[in-house]
């Protein structure tokens, strides 16, 4: 690992489809170890293809990347790359895809060459961390949307990655398995990238919010999420705040 | 024609129908498999009506010792003889050989009649051993088992594949149909239902190419090299090596009785 952290490293990275405007267009990016970092932009600007080209998916048509440290370039070079970063995609069907959670979930540790007992502790022990004990059986596709997203975070860190890429994990859940994830993402001790558009979880979750357009990342437009707690006796209405502190009240 | 699949989209795909404590239901699903693999050629390759019946009355035997539901059979024996019916109105008039009867211009021939009786009987045997011995068999134990007995990697993938995202295309499927109901589609017999049919199908086709690229890549990106792994492990008891000699005995006899034309 780089000495100062530096765990991804893109310079100049551009990703295109001929005859169209480039989806990733010169885009910089520098994400350091211990880093929480939310993302957000339009559709159609590149978020789900940054993730693609990290992961090795896409190949980027120019450009350098430095994963770990490691110039990435060929196929070869992405295997420690999928071991270290953890890829959650936006639709858990795409991610599930053995018949039962366990074999599911045991599928990446075997992949790295774990033997069946090893991913099978490493499976079982990676569901009870999300608090998913009883579901080893579970047929994956007659799973609620919910727990579809849950096992298929736990598919990933299984893989017992450092990075986690998140592509969107709050579609189509509740609020209560929303604030389930926040409160995994809270405690798991990961540096992330997640994509969202609800500015609510990523201000739980997240450090800094970065936006992204026309294929770039602004770095520029970093902003810092935050929330002021406040306390007074007409809290229970619903109100807006003047800037020289008087209050407005509004009754229900 | 979107009616049917309103309620839970599993009934595309049941399981399970020997009830849970018979001995059938018990047997290593390797057993089963080879079972009915020999005993399915050996009735597809035989002529003689004496061996026909004695497979049939064995077939129903093993459905009779599986305690398959008598609805779930019939369910599951009608589609079959549909199709055996659909031979009935052809085979007798297109065989050439000594007339039995005749309709009008149509003439029914004695072999015409020999012949769908033969498919008639053979293909009720071997649905009724496959519904007793393999539809008593969770799908994923029955790839497991194919795994076991050494069928070809490619084979069992493909198996497992279709029946996790068989659900999926299903489900892709109704949201289309649903879509194109609530925007007034009555399907007719005009052009235009053809089109929207055609662009139905291909739409499916396309989102399952879509959905199969990513699911490569999900599995990419969790270390795949071409491989998977199975987690469960079968162990012959003596119940299933006796079933599986008598079976196999039953198979050879059968055979025996074909080519000796003995009895």
């Amino acid at each position: 690992m780089d000495k100062n952290g530096l765990i991804i490293d893109l310079r100049d990275v551009s990703f295109g489809y001929p005859g169209r405007a480039p989806i990733l267009d010169q885009l910089n990016l520098s994400f350091y170890e211990g880093d929480r970092m939310g993302l957000m932009g339009p559709n159609g600007s590149g978020k789900t293809t940054l993730f693609h080209v990290i992961m090795g998916l896409l190949k980027p048509s120019s450009g350098r990347m430095e994963v770990f440290g490691r110039p990435v370039q060929e196929e070869k070079d992405f295997g420690e790359v999928r071991q270290k970063i953890g890829l959650l995609f936006q639709d858990a069907d795409d991610q599930l895809f053995s018949p039962t959670v366990l074999e599911d979930v045991a599928f990446g540790p075997l992949n790295l060459g774990k033997s069946q007992d090893e991913a099978k502790a490493i499976a079982r022990g990676t569901l009870e961390s999300l608090g998913l004990v009883g579901f080893e059986e579970r047929i994956t596709h007659k799973l609620s949307g919910g727990e579809k997203r849950l096992v298929s975070l736990a598919t990933v860190l299984a893989m017992e990655p450092d990075v986690l890429l998140l592509d969107e994990p709050t579609t189509g859940l509740d609020e209560a398995t929303e604030g389930r994830l926040v409160e995994i993402l809270q405690r798991l001790d990961l540096s992330f990238i997640v994509v969202s558009h609800n500015i609510d979880f990523l201000m739980k979750t997240s450090e800094f919010i970065t936006y992204m357009a026309r294929g770039k990342i602004s770095l520029d437009e970093e902003s810092i999420p935050h929330t002021h707690i406040h306390i007074h006796k007409h809290g229970k209405y619903e109100h807006k705040h003047n800037h020289n502190g008087a209050d407005t009240h509004k009754k229900k | 024609m979107g009616d049917r699949f309103n309620g839970d989209d599993n009934r595309m795909i049941g399981e399970g129908f020997a009830s849970t404590d018979s001995l059938i239901y018990r047997l290593d699903p390797r057993v089963k498999i080879v079972v009915v693999f020999f005993f399915s050629v050996i009735v597809a390759v035989s002529n003689r009506f004496f061996v026909l019946m004695l497979a049939l009355g064995l077939s129903l035997c093993i459905v009779l010792l599986a305690r398959v539901p008598m609805r779930q059979l019939l369910r599951r024996l009608v589609p079959v003889n549909l199709f055996v019916l659909f031979l009935w109105l052809f085979l007798p008039f297109t065989i050439r050989g000594e007339p039995l009867f005749s309709i009008g211009p149509l003439v029914g021939t004695h072999p015409g009649v020999l012949y769908a009786a033969r498919i008639s009987l053979k293909a009720n045997t071997i649905v009724g051993v496959l519904i007793a011995l393999v539809g008593s068999t969770s799908i994923l134990t029955l790839g497991h088992a194919m795994h076991e007995l050494g069928v070809p990697k490619k084979i069992v993938h493909l198996f497992f594949f279709t029946y996790r995202y068989i659900h999926v295309i299903h489900r892709e499927y109704l949201r289309l149909v649903s879509a194109m109901k609530v925007r007034g589609f009555q399907p007719a017999t005009n052009v235009h239902t053809y089109k929207t049919y055609a662009h139905l199908v291909g739409m499916l086709l396309v989102k399952s190419a879509d959905r199969a690229e990513r699911v490569r890549n999900a599995m990419l990106c969790r270390g795949f090299r071409g491989r998977l792994y199975s987690l469960s492990e079968f162990s012959l008891r003596k119940i299933d090596v006796i079933s599986l000699v008598v079976m196999l005995a039953c198979v050879v006899v059968l055979g025996l009785l074909e080519w000796t034309k003995t009895v």
